[in-house]
């Protein structure tokens, strides 16, 4: 029986570029302004570093495909370097590697590095791109805000919500996650919105209107990992270590078989319940001190609290509305801006994740610190709702 | 005996009030008020000859799978492909038994319908089996012409055989002339006309009367007995003079359908005949007229059967679908009549890839799915392990197709995000009735009475343009059945 991953790795550091329209930067420099915070906060030297891996999920309107992007801009000597892409969970699952490559004991010390370049592509939202020569045959004429959208037609049918109970719901989760990334200088949306701005802004995918969707952002994110004690014999104390690593990757039944009705993310359920047993969580509402979820769309958040039995089934909206998830609240979520404000270069997201959970647990959040937080929980949603994978990474205190 | 043995037709949705059309051009040629009656159907930009073929087809022979015809031909002058037969494209959208099945297009004139429908009764004739002729057109027009006032786009089907007779065939005739109304060059988009008085004096007036006197002698009947003379054209004037000057009652001659259709090309004689018999009594004589360089003249009459026998839909269940248009621009766009921004979203390359294509024909062209005949269960695509995850069970599906089940909508969105000709896009889960489901489009919503719930049936459309190329693909798209 496998004994999982709890505990057997630490983060010794983490580093973010600033996320946002970076006109200025190429990819090796959101590579290089991510690497140097993240080398300095581990205090070690790069040809320590053992194996990489670089997670991008857009190859085409970046850097072409390879390992080569990040061996090159940061000079690693000569290491294993894999380029890895599973939608938007690439980034948790560049850390999943290097995670697993430390505890397997095949390294010491290894580095995962998300980036995406997005904002060369000459209009707003994700690229428009191929999903494949035969797929593009059947699959509907989509974008991200319009497949996520389902969601929301689904959520209203299956509990009967009001169209717009639902949307002033939608509309509170952005407005937390502006209040959040007003707070936080490395976001690429730093300003406070309010709930009718949000409401009335220009539709995008019906219900998904502008303030719906999240910012699609340039940027580089990353972290070192290594066993806790090599952490401790490098002088680190506080040390925070990985609970849980869960991916799932959906097989076509939601789209073609069986009962899903478009109200939830089955892909979420199945990875989260895998990810507490492993983190030993019995009640995740109590025991989870923050979330960073895949807040690609408002609604995607929504349903996601209920995914993560963080709500009951058919009570997020009640929870949304009630603040359980404001920076204040029980469970804050995004308490960086999230994918919403902080924004989403798509293989970085993960790994910015994980980074403010880092910084959380180090009491480093500076204006946006929580009090004590002990645990967080991590989420990655990549695909459709229909059709996806999903990654719930949990990490804590090495002592919690 | 030959004669028909189904009838349908199918037109556009969108109905473009010809109003509009002359308030947007009346300042340059202000003749077109005299043409600004009425409404003309209008192609989605998702619908062509191919798509509206398929409609045609279903509405006179349902949408059952592995029919066996002995011929399917394709009459147009606006075909999508100068070189790929078109009534492939038909016939396997319409899952035909293709295993002795003569194809065929018919181009090049006006009359292309009407001599294509006597190819199939000869098939018919010779013993060969059922034959269905669909006729079909979307023909361009120049902005602010004459054709653009007069123009629609239409479809209609007519099946022939020698059993189960709605009318069977008295007699033909035809006599080619190379009389030239209106031409349309190769590689050229749009006709070029000579003047309606000529036209009319000389062509219709004059060839028409001379072929259909020809076979009114040769087969004893006399004109005063004809009860339906369909002759297509689109002057309005034209048949009531021609009634009059054969000696044929006042009430043969059809209405052309001009202000509520337009002139649907060579799919207008048969759109007409089948309009005409649905009104048809038994023992009506039905005369029917193709005309273009040359004369077709078919006479036909009507069994028992025409009293009792009806389309899905025909004519009059097409006419009453309109939904009126009033944006001039959407039909310009819709025919690229207009230089138009569609946007970086819209510069995706659109490549085909052919053999992909063909591999997965029967999904793309055919929307035949799996059914597990191990656990019954259906799904689309069809795949090598079954769905079910208490089956699994491998290479246990059969072809299962869903092109004729309908389906309840189970989530959707309006997209305005992605590019799309006709925005928002709109697309959602639909779980068919007879099990299965698919993440699909959906097009014709009306977006005030959509919502989860409703019933669609689906329905084969171009599904991307890819005008680098010059190449449309096709798919299945779901419309909700009002």
């Amino acid at each position: 029986m496998a004994k999982g991953i709890r505990d057997k790795v630490v983060i010794l550091g983490a580093g973010c570029s600033k996320f946002g329209e970076r006109w200025d930067a190429e990819p090796a420099d959101l590579m290089a302004e991510a690497f140097e915070e993240c080398l300095a906060d581990a205090g070690i030297e790069k040809n320590q570093i053992q194996a990489a891996w670089q997670s991008t999920g857009i190859d085409a309107f970046s850097v072409g495909p390879g390992a080569m992007p990040l061996s090159i801009a940061l000079r690693l000597p000569y290491i294993p370097v894999t380029r890895l892409e599973n939608y938007c969970a690439s980034g948790t699952e560049a850390f999943r590697a290097a995670t697993y490559a430390v505890a397997s004991g095949a390294c010491d010390i290894a580095l995962a590095m998300g980036f995406e370049k997005l904002k060369d592509t000459g209009y707003g939202g994700l690229p428009q791109r191929s999903r494949g020569v035969t797929n593009d045959m059947y699959y509907p004429n989509l974008s991200a805000p319009g497949m996520f959208a389902q969601l929301a037609s689904g959520y209203r049918a299956k509990y009967k919500t009001d169209k717009l109970d639902l949307k002033r719901a939608m509309a509170h989760v952005s407005v937390k996650s502006h209040a959040n990334g007003a707070k936080n200088s490395k976001a690429h949306l730093q300003r406070a919105i309010t709930e009718e701005q949000a409401m009335n802004a220009p539709m995008i995918a019906e219900p998904i209107g502008l303030f719906d969707c999240c910012g699609v952002s340039d940027g580089a994110a990353c972290a070192i990992v290594t066993t806790p004690e090599i952490a401790r014999s490098l002088g680190k104390r506080d040390l925070v270590s990985v609970k849980a690593l869960q991916l799932c990757a959906s097989n076509g039944e939601e789209g073609g078989f069986g009962n899903w009705d478009g109200s939830y993310v089955a892909t979420t359920r199945i990875a989260a319940k895998r990810a507490y047993e492993e983190a030993g969580i019995k009640d995740p509402r109590r025991e989870i001190s923050m979330t960073e979820v895949h807040d690609c769309f408002s609604i995607t958040e929504l349903v996601t609290m209920e995914d993560l039995f963080l709500s009951p089934d058919g009570g997020a909206v009640k929870d949304v509305l009630d603040g359980v998830f404001d920076a204040d609240g029980a469970v804050p979520c995004q308490i960086d801006g999230g994918l919403k404000c902080f924004g989403h270069p798509i293989g970085a997201s993960g790994l910015r994740m994980l980074y403010e959970m880092y910084l959380q647990l180090t009491g480093r959040a500076g204006p946006r610190q929580l009090a004590n937080p002990k645990i967080g929980l991590t989420h990655n949603l990549g695909g459709f709702p229909h059709q996806n994978v999903v990654s719930v990474a949990i990490v804590g205190r090495y002592d919690a | 005996m030959i004669g028909i043995t189904a009838y349908g037709a199918y037109l556009p949705r969108a109905r473009l009030q010809k109003q509009v059309i002359a308030d947007a051009n009346a300042w340059f040629d202000s003749g077109l008020r005299g043409l600004a009656k009425g409404e003309k159907a209008m192609c989605n930009w998702d619908e062509d000859t191919i798509t509206m073929a398929t409609e045609a087809f279903s509405d006179a022979m349902g949408r059952a799978p592995g029919q066996k015809l002995a011929a399917v031909i394709l009459a147009s002058t606006s075909l999508p492909f100068a070189d790929r037969q078109n009534s492939v494209v038909l016939a396997e959208a319409m899952n035909l038994d293709t295993t002795n099945l003569r194809t065929m297009d018919v181009t090049c004139s006006q009359r292309a319908s009407t001599s294509a429908l006597l190819s199939a009764l000869d098939v018919a004739a010779a013993g060969r089996g059922d034959a269905v002729v669909v006729a079909s057109e979307h023909r361009l027009s120049k902005c602010a012409s004459r054709e653009e006032m007069l123009y629609g786009d239409g479809a209609a089907a007519i099946a022939v055989g020698r059993d189960n007779l709605l009318a069977e065939l008295v007699d033909s005739i035809s006599q080619p002339v190379d009389f030239v109304d209106h031409y349309r060059a190769e590689g050229r988009d749009y006709d070029v006309g000579w003047e309606e008085r000529w036209v009319r004096d000389e062509g219709y007036l004059k060839i028409v009367p001379r072929a259909v006197t020809a076979l009114l002698e040769r087969t004893g009947v006399a004109a005063a007995d004809i009860a339906h003379f369909v002759m297509p054209t689109d002057q309005g004037t034209v048949p009531g003079t021609l009634v009059k000057q054969l000696g044929m009652p006042g009430t043969a001659a059809t209405d052309n359908l001009l202000q509520t259709v337009g002139s649907t090309g060579t799919a207008h004689p048969l759109l007409l005949l089948a309009h005409r018999l649905e009104q048809a009594k038994p023992g009506d004589l039905l005369l029917v007229v193709g005309f273009g360089q040359g004369c077709d003249a078919l006479l036909f009459r009507a069994t028992a059967r025409v009293a009792t026998w009806k389309p899905a839909r025909g004519v009059s269940g097409a006419l009453a679908a309109g939904v009126a248009e009033t944006n001039y621009n959407k039909f310009q766009s819709f025919n690229n009549l207009i230089e138009k921004e569609l946007g970086k979203r819209s510069e995706l390359d659109k490549n085909a890839f052919l053999s992909a294509m063909y591999r997965n024909r029967a999904l793309a062209n055919s929307f035949i799915g799996g059914k597990c005949t191990s656990c019954q269960t259906v799904q689309i695509p069809k795949a090598h392990y079954c769905v079910n995850p208490e089956c699994g069970a491998y290479d246990t599906q059969e072809p299962y197709p869903l092109s004729g089940q309908q389906g309840k909508v189970a989530t959707w969105t309006a997209d305005r995000l992605t590019f799309d000709f006709n925005p928002p896009a709109y697309f959602g889960l639909v779980v068919f009735d007879c099990g299965g489901r698919l993440m699909m489009d959906m097009t014709e919503v009306d977006p005030a009475t959509f919502d989860t719930g409703a019933t669609v049936s689906v329905h084969f459309r171009i599904k991307q343009i890819d005008s680098q190329r010059g190449f449309r693909k096709y798919f299945w798209k779901a419309v909700p059945v009002r």
